[in-house]
């Protein structure tokens, strides 16, 4: 018993001798992404999305990049932006990582702001969308989107396809009334109407008085924003209430008919018109490719929520191989912006002035393919840049 | 005019079904006085088995509505028989404590095996759309629910008033030792009641998932307007809950209707000018027990 412990003991110490001989310290090896999401409480799904999008893409290209193994460490926020702060502190201060990530909401990205900018790593943002995020630290890198990219999309197709009354109903938080303000801005500029204005509450359990409102208004159509999750009691009350029949379009950013949700909502969704970045549906090879590994491995369609954290690992890739390796924060953000790749959701890049997504927003409709509801992809507008910054 | 009736329609409905959600938790705290806060779990879980048997085993909806009020009052019994019953005679705190650590767990269970999104009951076309009456707008579904819930609440005012379970327990709530030296079994007359409450729960959680939306979260989100529903009718009777439960849904709906912007703090005004004019509630018995 004694002998076995001393020879494993001396095996051990062998063991590691001969490693630190084969390779410089464990440590200069690695490089450590901590990835801060909601795994748990009302924004679950995101995190659940993001987290499968990265394991995917690891297991794709591997785990290692520029000679660094790389290791993702996980904690669940909970959308809480305190524990996000928490979250981020113990990733920087003990496990000493060189990228935080993830982010399902706006109060949680900009609750690790100020640590990015102190301790001098990349923030890269992959869910939360309202556009001052990326100016409150110079560390932050964004591979979402923002709600004014689609918000003013929707509107200038609105315009342009005569829907001249709208009526809208947002959800009355932080990125509900950046919805309505960019949509607001550019479809009054363009000589539309907004007849009627309804903010609801975020925890809103019933859209029934919301929506009679809506159609005592007789608009011609009503731009949504409500929060994933609660689209598909929006569009059942919608169709219940025969506003569908009443010729009222429903438009707006595609968070209403994400993908992760859409396929359950029933057939009142069809024909729902939205301005969103991505589309399972999107007919690119590469997309396809994408979809059929993400449904092979997680057994559902992969949302919006998902392709932006596989472009967020992407980019750290990306990152890593033109530092060739160098885990300086400061050179890593430098190699992040003006990155330019295809993604499964089109051509993407990282705009080098705000570090945010410039991407296609493309307008879709939602129709029946093979038995299942898709948004379907009809037109796109090319390379769109965050319009909602407060610095031009 | 016929705004004023569909929002009168939309109001009656969204109240019924708040009034079955929530009148099982009257009876606890009422005429158990026992407060349960877990209540919104036990709806969560009937609306749960309703989705399983309707999505995934294909069952008809109106067969999983009995299943679902079957298996939440399963469920409470269950845990009546385990758990609640002893702490009917600690202090409120406790019970608040124990019953609100129940519910996050409850929370949690049902978030690890069936996900965190939101759930939709598949339901027949019957059910779907709005038909006209002289121009008022009324949908099919919400108005299954008036005739569900109204049946309901004139069947438990019955027996109640009417038969001897119904004097067996008002005699339970008065005076647990007087009714139990007159050989009323009074702990199996509560653990029914308690079961009963229960179920009912379950059915409304089936029913509220088309309107109220059902996740994981379902008990904490909704436990304030269980409560509020309590607090205003009193907690004494069947009708005083039943008549408050009314008043806030039509009060409710009608708020976000005229008053959008003010729409969600309507019924906590109500609430408190009620409660400022009647501590007890609308028929809070005034000699406390």
């Amino acid at each position: 018993m004694f002998e076995r412990k001393i020879f494993s003991r001396a095996a051990a110490v062998a063991a590691i001798a001969g490693l630190a001989a084969v390779a410089p310290a464990k440590a200069e090896d690695t490089v450590k992404v901590g990835l801060i999401l909601p795994m748990t409480g009302g924004q679950a799904s995101t995190g659940k999305q993001i987290e499968n999008a990265v394991k995917l893409y690891m297991q794709q290209k591997g785990d290692t990049v520029a000679g660094k193994k790389v290791e993702i460490i996980l904690k669940d926020d909970a959308a809480i932006p305190d524990k996000t702060k928490t979250a981020a502190q113990e990733l920087i201060v003990n496990d000493k990582v060189n990228f935080i990530a993830g982010f399902g909401v706006t109060p949680a990205a900009l609750a690790a702001a100020p640590l990015a900018t102190q301790a001098k790593i990349p923030e890269v943002v992959m869910a939360a969308g309202t556009s001052i995020i990326t100016e409150r630290s110079p560390y932050i890198v964004r591979t979402s989107f923002t709600l004014a990219q689609s918000s003013t999309i929707i509107a200038d197709w609105a315009v342009k396809n005569g829907i001249k009354k709208v009526a809208t109903l947002t959800s009355d938080y932080a990125p509900g009334n950046d919805a309505l303000n960019f949509f607001k801005q550019n479809f009054t500029a363009g000589g539309g109407e907004v007849v009627e204005e309804v903010k609801t509450p975020l925890q809103n359990p019933d859209f029934a008085p919301f929506l009679q409102r809506m159609k005592d208004a007789k608009p011609d159509a009503i731009f949504v924003f409500v929060p994933a999750g609660q689209g598909g009691n929006f569009m059942k009350q919608y169709a219940e209430r025969g506003l569908d029949k009443a010729g009222i379009k429903v438009i707006g950013p595609g968070d209403v008919t994400d993908d992760d949700l859409l396929n359950n909502m029933g057939d009142a969704v069809l024909g729902t018109v939205t301005a969103h970045l991505y589309s399972a549906a999107h007919p690119s090879a590469m997309n396809k490719d994408f979809v059929a590994a993400y449904k092979k491995a997680f057994g559902n369609r992969p949302g919006f929520m998902a392709v932006s954290g596989y472009d967020g690992i992407h980019l750290i890739y990306e990152a890593l191989k033109k530092t060739n390796g160098d885990t300086d924060g400061t050179k890593l953000v430098e190699a992040m912006k003006g990155q330019k790749w295809e993604s499964p959701r089109g051509p993407i890049s990282i705009d080098p002035e705000t570090r945010d997504i410039v991407q296609n927003i493309y307008i879709r409709k939602v129709e029946k393919v093979d038995g299942e509801l898709y948004n379907v992809e009809f037109a796109t507008f090319e390379a769109v840049k965050d319009l909602g910054k407060t610095k031009k | 005019m016929t705004a004023i009736l569909t929002n009168l329609f939309d109001g009656v409905a969204y109240g019924m079904l708040l009034f079955v959600l929530a009148c099982g938790l009257a009876v606890t705290l009422g005429l158990m006085n026992f407060v349960n806060l877990a209540h919104g779990a036990f709806a969560m879980a009937g609306g749960y088995v309703c989705m399983v048997l309707v999505n995934r085993m294909g069952w008809p909806f109106f067969a999983a509505l009995p299943l679902a009020f079957v298996s939440s009052a399963a469920i409470g019994i269950a845990l009546e028989r385990t758990l609640y019953r002893h702490l009917y005679t600690r202090s409120h705190l406790d019970q608040v404590l124990f019953t609100i650590g129940l519910t996050f767990m409850s929370v949690a269970a049902v978030d690890y095996i069936q996900g965190s999104s939101r759930v939709f009951i598949n339901l027949p076309a019957a059910l779907q759309g709005q038909f006209d009456v002289f121009g008022v707008g009324i949908g099919r579904y919400r108005l299954m629910i008036i005739v569900i819930c109204g049946l309901l609440t004139i069947g438990l005012q019955m027996v109640l008033a009417k038969t001897r379970f119904g004097s067996r327990l008002r005699a339970a709530v008065d005076d647990p030792r007087a009714a139990s030296g007159l050989g009323i079994n009074v702990p199996q007359v509560f653990a029914f009641t308690f079961a009963f409450g229960c179920g009912l729960a379950g059915l409304g959680g089936a029913l509220s998932a088309e309107i109220l939306g059902l996740d994981p979260y379902f008990p904490l989100k909704f436990m304030i307007y269980f409560l509020i529903v309590v607090t205003v009718g009193g907690s004494s009777s069947i009708t005083g809950p039943f008549l408050a439960s009314l008043l806030l849904g039509i009060g409710d709906v009608a708020g976000k209707y005229y008053v959008p912007k003010m729409g969600p703090f309507v019924i906590y005004t109500m609430m408190i000018v009620i409660l400022i004019w009647r501590p007890n509630g609308l028929f809070g018995r005034t000699a406390a027990r």
